[in-house]
């Protein structure tokens, strides 16, 4: 049984291991390092619940597979997580901690996850959460795992919260320049419209709203805009999760922003593509990393070199001393003898 | 795992030099009216909601700012003396219950809100704010915070974190780890942290998501920055009776099933209803076995979809009567029963204890089946009140707590349902925590090794184990012997 052969190689590692699934975010983190854990043959879907709205399946199961399913009974990994590829396992989902155009809307990967099954770093297997929607029983251990990049532990199994899918969606267009775009999602935002996933780019703002018809539809003709075709809006938002639109292309390096949604245009050099109500902004540039961070930083935000560029000073936004004493504890609480702290995150 | 053994529990007894020493410290840091000494003053703080427990504390110190707050966990910090950080005192696990030789430290006073942004939807407060308080300073703007627990009027927004509470909204809303963006927390040794931001997935471990529902063991909180949601429109709610509670466990499941998630999905059972008509004249079916409220929130127009697909449904999954409200005044009657349901119960006996496992919600009857009979065996009244859609239960243990018989039945029944919970694959608490009520069952549902796991991890934030001791998780010691209590009971 895989689980037997992980805890052997857990045993036997000599330096930090590397957990890795389908390897399609390998470009994703600090710098590659340590002997590759491969959690592949650890597969499946345990158990799928429709009418209790979750999910539990083996950390190397193909995102595909579990999307497959849900899709089937007409469900949804309602954080929308990238796939950047076809190799994506749920594991990685949950490790990689990221989420895609529904997160202002609905939440990141961590609001979903409701339990794990661990091995840590002594190779004992450690179970948090459970398969229900509500548990406060011990410290949030399984949320902790969502963007924690394998640092802290191999998860084998993870339970996650489904939901049903819209019954109708539609994606609007605007043109507008980038403050006013911001201005505008922010506004919007706060009124009881059924948003769901909103981008600017090129002086373009797309909007997608989702929900009950009646809701969807009043909404559309209320907003006005471009209606983009069903398949169009589709392409436009797969394009966006999984980095394959024509933003995302070439060498440039590739920043991610987090800011606090209403913050005006930042000013720095290079396009950008701003999603979750303002939330996350990509930046093309060649703009220095200290630059970059500062001005994140400012506006009460963060900056991660997301791909690309040179990554020698880290890809994260650096923690005060304190707090980044604190996460060291909690790694070790967890791993005391570093058998994960392969430095990815 | 770690070197550290739990086994030596720091909690000694202080002698009467560092106790002296300490309450000097306290009275040059606090104010005079600040710091409470004296039985009369300790006295209203021996409890939370969980009054079955009590204990007095050493002092109670209500400091009115950060520097204070600081002062005072760098002092106990220094005399190794124990701190229980409290809001409110409406927490029904025993987490805000002091400890032997403890502090009492109250954010009683950190009542402000700091900010409110609109054009952002979000607010930033003080720990002491009450729940309710947040909705109505955001309700010019349309705006409100969602997680509503029944005790919203008077529960602060820094023991709603320390809970992770939820509330009849939150199945479609989420709990508070889904409405809190940021954190402003003091550890022990008097250190300051910012944890989460405004911005979206902050850099490190997410520590923000680790903390909340932390039950005061891993910090004290100093400010909150938490989401807004736009206020919906209208909303309006279904009340469907059933004939047998089982059909109604269907009905929930049905409702899901067809793609709908309600704004609220509430069970009762019949003497929870009976106990609340009584009280509030909610206007509920007194000869159902069980009732349902189901809400719906959105546009005028969206309600009235989902309203007429959830009414479908449940007539569908046999529901012998439904009344749809027809106004916002019998919407907020619906639902005031439904929030009452606890005092309701207390004017019923003198004392009840309040249950809180969550279950996968198919296994629904078989668990309410099993409580009637524990019930019995017990020879005591139960009532239940259900989160439905999201699987938490609240039976409602009636005993007397002035003869030490009851209270013993009281708590072996108690326990027996969470024990319950967790053999269907539950958990012993879903949003009250575990505080002192339940850190034995916490034994039965998690191993030895991820019990000190728990330890490991609060060590990285309070190695002393001075913040909240004794509460949340056990003594390894101590569940060696719940297992051997429970293997000779024969399980
Ligand atoms: C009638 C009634 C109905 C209720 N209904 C619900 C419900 O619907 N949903 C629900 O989830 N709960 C409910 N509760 C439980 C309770 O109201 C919640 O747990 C609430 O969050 C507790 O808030 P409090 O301010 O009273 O906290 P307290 O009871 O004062 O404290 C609770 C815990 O929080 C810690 N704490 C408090 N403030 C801080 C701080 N600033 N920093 C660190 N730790 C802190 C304490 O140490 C303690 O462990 C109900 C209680 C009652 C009495």
């Amino acid at each position: 049984m895989s689980t037997s052969r992980f805890i052997e190689q857990i045993h036997a590692a000599s330096g930090p291991l590397r957990i890795r699934g389908g390897g399609s975010k390998d470009f994703y983190g600090n710098a590659l390092a340590g002997e590759v854990l491969d959690t592949r043959s650890h597969a499946g879907i345990v158990s799928y619940e429709p009418t209790e709205l979750v999910i539990t399946a083996r950390c190397g199961t193909p995102l595909a597979e579990i999307e497959a399913a849900l899709a089937e009974k007409n469900q949804m990994l309602a954080f929308e997580p990238p796939r950047f590829g076809d190799g994506a396992t749920i594991g990685g989902v949950v490790a990689a901690g990221l989420s895609g155009p529904r997160r202002a809307a609905a939440g990141a990967v961590r609001d979903y996850v409701l339990g794990v099954h661990l091995l840590d770093g002594a190779g004992h297997l450690l179970r948090f959460g459970g398969q229900v929607m509500k548990n406060v029983a011990g410290y949030d251990v399984s949320r902790l795992m969502a963007g924690s990049l394998g640092t802290l532990g191999l998860i084998l199994d993870v339970s996650l919260k489904v939901l049903p899918k819209p019954a109708a969606e539609a994606t609007l267009r605007f043109a507008m320049p980038q403050g006013q775009a911001i201005a505008t999602i922010n506004a919007w935002g706060g009124r009881p419209l059924p948003l769901s996933a909103t981008a600017w780019q090129d002086d373009a703002l797309t909007l997608r709203l989702s929900g009950a018809r009646a809701a969807v539809s009043e909404a559309a003709a209320a907003l006005g805009g471009e209606r983009l075709g069903d398949d169009a809006a589709a392409d436009f938002w797969n394009g966006l999760r999984d980095h394959r639109a024509a933003f995302f292309a070439g060498d440039a390096p590739l920043w991610r922003l987090a800011l606090p949604t209403a913050t005006p245009p930042l000013d720095l050099p290079g396009a950008t593509l701003i999603e979750w109500g303002g939330g996350q902004r990509w930046l093309r540039t060649a703009a220095s990393a200290a630059d970059i961070r500062a001005a994140a930083a400012a506006a009460g935000g963060h900056a991660a070199l997301f791909r690309g560029g040179d990554k020698s000073g880290g890809a994260f936004q650096p923690l005060p001393p304190a707090l980044a004493a604190l996460n060291q504890r909690v790694r070790r609480a967890l791993d005391p003898e570093g058998v994960f702290d392969s430095g990815r995150r | 795992m770690t070197a550290r053994d739990p086994h030596d529990h720091p909690a000694h007894p202080i002698d009467e030099d560092t106790r002296s020493k300490l309450l000097a410290e306290l009275a040059e840091i606090l104010p005079a009216e600040s710091l409470r000494v004296d039985f009369e003053d300790t006295k209203p703080y021996e409890c939370d909601g969980l009054t079955a427990y009590r204990q007095l504390p050493l002092a109670v110190a209500l400091p009115d700012d950060e520097a204070q707050v600081v002062a005072v966990l760098e002092a106990c910090h220094r005399h190794r003396v124990p701190v229980v950080a409290r809001g409110a005192g409406t927490g029904l696990s025993g987490g805000a219950t002091p400890v032997v030789d403890g502090v009492v430290l109250s954010l009683a006073k950190f009542m402000r809100i700091l900010g409110i942004d609109a054009a952002s939807r979000t607010a930033r407060v003080q720990p002491g704010v009450r729940n309710l308080a947040i909705s109505e300073a955001a309700a010019p703007y349309g705006l409100y915070y969602a997680p509503d627990p029944s005790s919203q009027i008077a529960c602060t927004i820094g023991g709603n974190v320390a809970e992770n509470s939820g509330g009849v909204h939150c199945l479609k809303y989420g709990l508070t780890v889904h409405n809190v963006l940021r954190l402003r927390v003091a550890t022990i040794d008097g250190e300051v942290l910012e944890i989460g931001s405004e911005a979206p997935d902050s850099p490190g471990y997410d520590l923000l998501a680790f903390m909340i529902g932390f039950e005061g063991m891993l910090g004290v909180v100093l400010e909150a920055t938490v989401k807004l949601t736009p206020k919906p429109q209208t909303a309006q709610v279904v009340m469907a009776s059933f004939g047998d509670v089982v059909k109604a466990g269907d009905a929930v499941a049905a409702i899901i099933g067809a793609g709908i998630i309600p704004a609220g999905l509430e069970m009762m059972d019949k003497p929870a209803t009976a106990a609340v008509e009584d009280f509030v004249h909610a206007g509920y079916d007194l000869d159902a076995a069980a009732i349902l409220l189901a809400e719906s929130d959105g546009t005028p127009a969206e309600v009235a979809e989902e309203i007429a697909a959830m009414r479908a449904v449940l007539e569908q999954a046999g529901a012998s009567r439904l009344a749809v409200s027809r106004d916002e005044a019998e919407r907020l009657r619906f639902w005031a029963g439904r929030k009452a349901a606890f005092p309701a119960v207390g004017r019923i006996t003198p004392d009840y204890m309040c249950m809180d496992g969550t279950i996968p919600r198919r296994f629904l009857s078989r668990v309410l089946t099993r409580i009637d009979e524990l019930s019995r065996e017990y020879g005591l009244r139960c009532a239940n009140v259900f989160h439905a859609g999201d699987g938490n239960l609240h039976p409602l243990i009636m005993f007397d707590a002035s003869d030490p018989e009851q209270m013993r039945r009281a708590i072996g029944f108690g326990g027996r349902i969470l024990e319950l919970s967790v053999e269907v694959g539950g958990t012993i608490t879903g949003e009250h925590g575990v505080g002192i009520e339940k850190v034995r069952q916490m034994c039965a549902q998690f191993s030895a090794d991820e019990i000190m796991a728990f330890h490991a991890l609060k060590a990285a934030f309070d190695p002393l184990r001075l913040l909240n001791p004794g509460k949340a998780v056990p003594m390894p010691r101590h569940c060696s012997e719940y297992r051997l209590t429970a293997s000779a009971r024969g399980k």
